[in-house]
């Protein structure tokens, strides 16, 4: 494995961390829509949080899907065809909730609202839940031939542990949204968002045991890097309990922060069980690894220039555009 | 079950479904982006306010355009990967490049600076939130720059050699890939093909909207503005579409041959053929009516000249390819999409140059003519949709025209297609792509009109430094 490979396979995964930092709490938020929010103004606010970041926040996706055919194309091959129906769903999902804010501020009727709020809330919930059960299956090995193609059953990717994967990063997100909403917004939404946060971090400390014990038993995590998995998971829980002291504490940005962190924990703890594969099989000697999986040096030498020189420019503008919308919006 | 369905032709169907679908509202939302940064700077240079409120009111069909366009732009990255695996894996090294460009260099532009320009009319002045749009427009135009880049290697591939290891293709010079001639004939025809698009939408819905005789004089600004842009960009599209015809004979001969429905030489001088009768099983044109000269004056600028006909290419390309694809291949392009694509998008260009000098001369300061020639109104209403048939044309040429490969004389696109997708897996994305593309057209249209039923009484009527919020309840509520 070269210098370049070893950089790409982190930058995929730093790619996939802002994805989930970000379109987490846009897909807690778009859930929030028809939970939290209980009147038509409480809807307004909580879809005015996100309005303006949430199509960038979702570029972060579409770039780690690039930069993985840039990068890692056996990756990408195998990846995209093999969670065929998955993706489907995923893109269903993204594709009701893309469409769904900017329909709703059209509509005349409150039957017309209702549908895109639905369509908001069930496709972030989705999206979150798929997102996870996809990314919990694919560290569990699949079968794939030798050419790389993954031909999966139903039960291979629908199964405890990824539907415990799926449920875990809903909940994530959708904790990470209660947070976004605390920090974004005044009175009885912000005071909700609290109080609905408290037994739910609860829930999520069961969930990430089971989804821990899973781990153990599913994965080859806890065999081939034992130390550095317990490390991540215990990471996991730390920052879960600084999360559930954020709440009860009330301390916004604290929560906030490490709900954010847990999200992308769960990415490094995935990406750490991959290395050095990218794809695991369930016959060892099929499994895609990162050596053979990339572009050529010319390629991924390119990209690194292109990259590094492009990026610090969009993070500035990225987050100077968070900064113009800052303040607190009240219901 | 077996329905006769193969999955290379469910997968092509998707792709041509999904393509079609996602470029009625990637040229729409470029021009559209374009018009409205024009209509903005007018007001910043002008001060006159009737123009920000034109950037607002057409800003509302930019952004359902934009928000469609997007979405739809999502199937399309990770189609490559679930449909076309072999694609990928073939391809990866060159094609991946400027997708991911594309995303990191003009998709995060798009996203940030439209999310500042919709909510940040009333914290910026005037000339920093007109940069806003601007910075939108450009970022449309690099995202075009870079997916034409990964299209033109597939239409005509540079700057790489073939892996002897691995049967890849590798990418060898990256500046060959970005200064592949295709590219730089196919970006501005597309680009003033959008501008076009967004113009007579705008030029259109206007015009209906100038049949009901109100807020007269600001639709008839709209249509002045677009018309002028309009005309341009008319004139830039079809120059740009003759200088790329006469590399398309060069490179792609097959192609050229077929959107003149040749199958035999022309012989020297060559007639166009307006209409012909061809007969694709035997290969021959039945018959056709003809002007002398013209496909001379189209190929070559010239009043002499052969042109070859698909019989003799078919011949060369046997020659040229059946080592490596073998004796079976099929080089005829569909003959008939081609021939009658090329003479939509012909006939469109012409059309709208007409109707842009008709109407801008209509609609001088000094004249009311265009509101009382109602007939002309209508024509110009018309023209709304006519755009996106004219790109879509424009795309079943480039796309259809590269039969059989996917990557020009190195990849068929039977070879590329992903091994292990099921054929009822393809059936349901078919299905599930078709009711959610008609649901979200018909959403789209119904959107639209209504905006344009509403009109722009909303921003006129309200008071200066009222604050304007594009998801508020004034906005769009008229219960």
């Amino acid at each position: 494995m070269s210098n370049l490979q070893f950089l790409w396979f982190v930058l995929v995964g730093v790619l996939f961390s802002g994805f989930f930092f970000l379109e987490g709490f846009d897909f807690g938020v778009g859930m929030a829509i028809k939970s939290l929010a209980q009147t038509r103004e409480e809807r307004d606010v909580v879809i005015h949080t996100i309005g303006p970041h949430w199509d960038a926040n979702e570029v972060w996706l579409i770039t780690a899907g690039g930069a993985m055919f840039a990068s890692f194309p056996m990756w990408y091959a195998s990846l995209f065809s093999g969670f065929y129906l998955i993706l489907l769903l995923i893109l269903v999902a993204l594709i009701m909730r893309g469409v769904s804010f900017e329909f709703r501020s059209r509509m005349e009727s409150d039957a017309g609202r209702n549908f895109w709020e639905w369509a908001a809330a069930i496709g972030s919930g989705c999206a979150a839940f798929l997102f996870g059960m996809m990314f919990t299956a694919m560290v569990k090995g699949m079968p794939i031939n030798a050419n790389g193609d993954m031909t999966a059953h139903f039960t291979d990717y629908v199964n405890l542990f990824s539907i415990v994967g799926g449920v875990a990063v809903t909940l994530l997100c959708y904790l990470h949204g209660l947070n976004f909403i605390r920090l974004k917004t005044t009175g009885t939404l912000r005071e909700r968002a609290l109080k609905w946060a408290k037994p739910l971090y609860w829930v999520l400390f069961a969930g990430e045991v089971v989804f821990a014990i899973l781990l153990f038993f599913s994965t080859d995590f806890f065999v081939k890097k034992p130390i550095s998995t317990l490390i991540l998971v215990v990471v996991l829980v730390v920052l879960t309990c600084l999360a559930t002291y954020g709440v009860y504490g009330n301390h916004e940005w604290l929560s906030f922060i490490s709900s954010g962190l847990s999200l992308i924990d769960v990415v490094v703890l995935l990406f750490n069980g991959l290395f050095p594969r990218v794809m695991i099989a369930n016959n060892a000697a099929n499994s895609i690894l990162i050596k053979n999986a990339s572009n050529s040096p010319y390629t991924l030498h390119l990209m690194t220039v292109i990259a590094l020189s492009v990026l610090p420019i969009m993070l500035v503008y990225f987050i100077w555009s968070y900064w113009v919308f800052y303040k607190r919006l009240a219901s | 079950m077996n329905l006769g369905l193969s999955i290379v032709s469910l997968a092509r169907f998707q792709f041509a479904m999904t393509t079609v679908f996602h470029f009625f509202f990637v040229p729409l939302s470029i021009g559209l982006a374009f018009v409205v940064a024009v209509m903005e700077t007018i007001y910043v240079v002008k001060k006159d306010v009737m123009y920000k409120h034109m950037a607002q009111f057409w800003g509302r069909i930019f952004l359902l355009s934009f928000a469609v366009g997007v979405v739809t732009g999502i199937i399309q990255e990770f189609q490559f990967g679930m449909n076309w695996s072999e694609y990928s894996r073939f391809m990866g090294d060159i094609f991946g490049a400027p997708l991911a460009i594309e995303a990191l260099v003009a998709f995060f532009m798009e996203s940030t600076f439209i999310g500042l320009w919709m909510f940040g009319w009333d914290r910026f002045n005037a000339g920093i939130h007109c940069a806003f749009i601007w910075l939108t427009s450009i970022g449309t135009m690099i995202s075009a720059m870079w997916i034409l880049a990964a299209n033109s290697f597939m239409q005509n591939p540079v700057g790489f050699m073939i892996n002897a290891k691995t049967g890849r293709a590798q990418m060898t010079s990256f500046g060959a890939v970005i200064k592949n001639p295709q590219l730089w004939y196919e970006l501005p025809h597309v680009l003033f093909g959008a501008f076009v698009t967004g113009s007579f939408v705008v030029a259109g819905m206007a015009a209906f909207a100038l049949l009901k005789k109100k807020n007269v004089q600001f639709f008839r600004k709209s249509i002045k503005v677009s018309l002028i842009i309009g005309l341009l960009a008319t004139v830039g599209v079809v120059g740009m579409g003759d200088v790329q015809t006469r590399y398309i004979i060069k490179e792609q001969p097959m192609k050229f041959a077929a959107t003149e429905g040749l199958y035999k030489d022309s012989g020297s001088p060559a007639a166009w053929a307006i209409v012909s009768g061809m007969d694709t099983k035997n290969h021959k044109t039945d018959w056709s009516i003809e002007v002398p000269y013209v496909l001379d004056i189209l190929s070559y600028h010239k009043l002499q000249g052969n042109v070859k006909g698909q019989n003799a290419i078919n011949k060369e390309l046997h020659a040229k390819y059946d080592k490596k694809f073998g004796k079976d291949m099929n080089y005829y392009v569909p003959t008939k999409t081609l021939f009658w694509s090329f003479r939509t998008m012909a006939f469109s260009g012409g059309l709208f140059a007409l109707i842009a000098i008709v109407g801008l001369i209509f609609n001088r300061a000094s004249s009311t003519l265009i509101e009382r020639q109602r007939w002309f109104l209508w024509v110009l209403g018309i023209c709304t949709f006519l755009p996106f048939v004219a790109n879509t044309a424009g795309w079943f040429i480039t796309e259809l025209g590269r039969y059989p490969w996917v990557v020009y004389g190195l990849l068929t696109i039977a070879d590329a297609v992903s091994p292990n997708v099921s054929v009822a897996s393809l059936l349901t994305s078919n299905i599930i792509y078709f009711c959610l593309f008609s649901g979200l057209g018909v959403v789209m249209i119904v959107l639209s009109r209504r905006a344009l039923h509403h009109g722009p009484d909303d921003l006129l009527n309200a008071p200066d430094d009222a604050p304007y919020d594009p998801y508020g309840k004034e906005a769009f509520s008229h219960e």
